[in-house]
């Protein structure tokens, strides 16, 4: 696609037109029907209120639909924005991971903000506004829009966490969050400060070239160690928004501080979203900075593979002897940073497949086990307790086999999906070869059996203890809805894998520069 | 006379920036801040960098030291004056770090007598900022408007009375 002809041709802003239409649809409907929302909220008597939701679940499905007809439409990477977006089978990919998971979220919170008594329309707003900060991350081709796509994201996800301003719980996580996110932004920043003063671009494939350049020509230590150092901080800014050891403190009080619905959102959509430009900004800008495990020479992906071994194993030792259910969602939610790392370690065909379709499952069956803990909060009970679960099987049947279903597949046990997604992470890390990284797979192996201790603390109070409180679960069309959705896809995808696969090749096509 | 009008500027900027840490009460600290920014703009447009004169004054002058005065006046820091800072060997640590930006500063400046080099044209434009941001930039310029926007809504939901 010959991009500078077409400026020549015709005037900026009939360009400029094109690719919005052509490129961006889906984002703009998100961001279009997020100002609807807003504007909605203000002609709803408080009954009506829910209308908000739907409103939004119709713009995401508006939006899904334009990128259904763009996965038709474009069968080879596109840029536009003067090369500021980049529309490829990686960014769409994506794109259906977050929209999937925007849907689940505003489904499962209708009823959850009823009990809460907080059922307002910038609640869906704010969501749509993070889904298409998300949406712009997994399509960001610079550094620039990459940034502010990552800013509008994690903006909105801060005011999230402090959605419920009367708990205090709520605005303590919400500081925290804040305080250590913005943080964290000011690191990435300064990584890429330190990119573009070595080679004066912000555009990624640019940036690569670079690099590469200056690696041949002047001063390649000096040229190096700059370019190292930048490399580090942006990897620490990844590091804190997947929630990876040593930067993971924030992750379990923000997610047991913040209403359980934007947990469950912030477990699946932004962390998705960070691993799209982690990827994107790895492999396509600084792919001379790999490095390899031989010990010749040190890159990313050393960084990355200690990294991952400290994720995994501290997430899964820390979670055992949690008692909150959302505390121990979340050092799960911790060391399956670790595990979705393997995939960028890896760096083979096989290795991102894993990343990617465990990304794709990991919205099902974490949403899906978010959903029944979100399912537990009633009027009287905040239901945040593994304890709160026992009996669930006397109570309500259906919801004890569906979360059986969710935790069995966040353990990875056949045949569900967790399964398929940790066969192809651990079968990348073993397809190079590598004794190091075997020795790796080894260890997330024997963390998969860790995590099983702390599933099975859930299926057992479920199956095997006795009901302590009679109250009838906060349970809703729309969770039910969700829920048997979810236990669907994730038997589905771990029973016949074959279509997903091909479904997440259009992602990895791109990453091993097809 | 342009070096008459650069001696009184600088001379501002310089005496502002020496009561900014001479000052014991934050509010005429942050005062002689807005001085000392006030002086630069003077400087920038005797370089005739007209847009980044526009942008100090409203940005730093405008937005970044009233922010301060908010923050001062709503904190009420004034207390902060009595308890003198204790670790006084934070001094000492900042004293290194003081001599290399000082010996960083002045191999530029040699850097730049020994070859200097000719500043764009273009740089500093009102003309060449406003066409890079509605062309190139266009795209995070205007995602840049959804951020803020998200924001303000972020801050009427955390704010507003129930």
């Amino acid at each position: 696609m010959n991009i500078m002809l077409l400026i020549q041709a015709k005037p900026d802003w009939q360009v400029l037109a094109q690719d919005a239409a052509r490129l961006l649809m889906p984002e703009m409907l998100v961001i279009l029907f997020a100002c609807f929302v807003l504007v909605l909220e203000f002609m709803l008597t408080p009954e009506q209120r829910r209308w908000a939701a739907y409103l939004s679940l119709a713009g995401l499905g508006a939006a899904g639909l334009s990128l259904a007809l763009m996965f038709v439409k474009f069968t080879t990477a596109e840029v536009g924005f003067y090369e500021m977006v980049v529309v490829d089978g990686f960014a769409l990919v994506f794109k259906v991971i977050f929209l999937l998971a925007a849907i689940f979220t505003i489904a499962l919170s209708i009823k959850f903000l009823d009990v809460e008594n907080e059922q307002r329309g910038e609640y869906y707003s704010l969501i749509l506004f993070a889904t298409a900060g998300m949406m712009f991350m997994a399509s960001g081709a610079d550094l620039l829009s990459i940034f502010i796509s990552f800013e509008l994201m994690a903006l909105t996800t801060y005011i999230l966490v402090a959605y419920l301003k009367r708990d205090r719980r709520s605005n303590e996580a919400a500081m925290k969050y804040f305080l250590l996110g913005i943080f964290s932004s000011g690191i990435f920043l300064y990584g890429m400060s330190l990119i573009y003063g070595l080679t004066a671009e912000t555009n990624l494939t640019k940036i690569a070239d670079t690099l590469a350049r200056l690696a041949r020509q002047q001063a390649p230590q000096a040229t190096g160690f700059v370019a190292m150092a930048g490399m580090i901080f942006i990897a620490a800014a990844m590091f804190f928004k997947i929630a990876a050891v040593p930067f993971h403190m924030w992750c379990p009080d923000a997610y047991e501080g913040a209403p359980t619905s934007v947990t469950a959102f912030m477990s699946v959509g932004p962390k998705a979203a960070a691993f799209a430009i982690f990827a994107r900004i790895f492999i396509d800008g600084l792919p001379g900075l790999r490095g390899d495990l031989t010990g010749e020479s040190f890159g990313w992906v050393g960084l990355l593979a200690i990294v991952s071994a400290l994720t995994m194993t501290w997430g899964n030792i820390a979670a055992l002897t949690q008692n909150s259910a959302k505390r121990l969602m979340a050092y799960s939610s911790i060391s399956h940073a670790g595990y979705l790392l393997l995939g960028l370690i890896a760096g083979n065909e096989t290795g991102y497949i894993g990343l990617v379709i465990y990304l794709f499952v990991y919205v099902f069956m974490n949403l899906g086990a978010w959903g029944v803990i979100v399912a537990q909060r009633r009027a009287s009970i905040l239901g945040e307790r593994v304890d709160d679960f026992n009996g669930l099987i006397h109570r309500s049947p259906g919801m004890a086999v569906m979360m059986t279903i969710f935790l069995l597949s966040l353990t990875g046990i056949p045949p569900t999906a967790g399964f398929v997604g940790k066969y192809f992470l651990f079968a990348g890390l073993i397809e190079t070869g590598n004794a190091w990284l075997i020795a790796l797979c080894v260890l997330a192996v024997i963390n998969t059996a860790i995590s099983l201790y702390y599933y099975a603390r859930f299926i057992k109070a479920m199956f095997m203890s006795d009901v302590k409180e009679e109250e009838p679960l906060a349970l809703s069309t729309s969770l039910r809805a969700t829920l048997v959705t979810a236990t669907v896809m994730v038997l589905l995808v771990g029973v016949y894998p074959r279509p997903f696969i091909a479904f997440t090749e259009n992602a990895t096509r791109h990453l091993l520069g097809l | 006379m342009e070096q008459l009008f650069f001696v009184i500027f600088a001379g501002i900027a310089l005496i502002g920036a020496v009561n900014l840490l001479l000052r014991r009460n934050p509010l005429y600290a942050a005062l002689s801040l807005l001085t000392t920014m006030a002086a630069l703009t003077g400087l920038y447009i005797m370089l005739k960098a007209y847009f980044i004169a526009v942008i100090q004054v409203i940005i730093y002058a405008g937005a970044i030291v009233v922010l301060f005065l908010f923050v001062i006046m709503l904190f009420n820091i004034r207390a902060v004056e009595r308890q003198t800072d204790r670790r006084g060997y934070l001094k000492w640590l900042a004293l290194p770090f003081a001599i290399i930006l000082i010996g960083q500063f002045l191999y530029i400046v040699r850097l730049f007598e020994e070859n200097p080099t000719p500043v764009g044209t273009e740089i500093g434009f009102t003309e060449a900022v406003g066409r890079k941001l509605f062309t190139a930039y266009l795209l995070p310029f205007e995602l840049t408007s959804v951020l803020i926007l998200a924001a303000i809504i972020g801050a009427v939901v955390l704010a507003q009375k129930e």
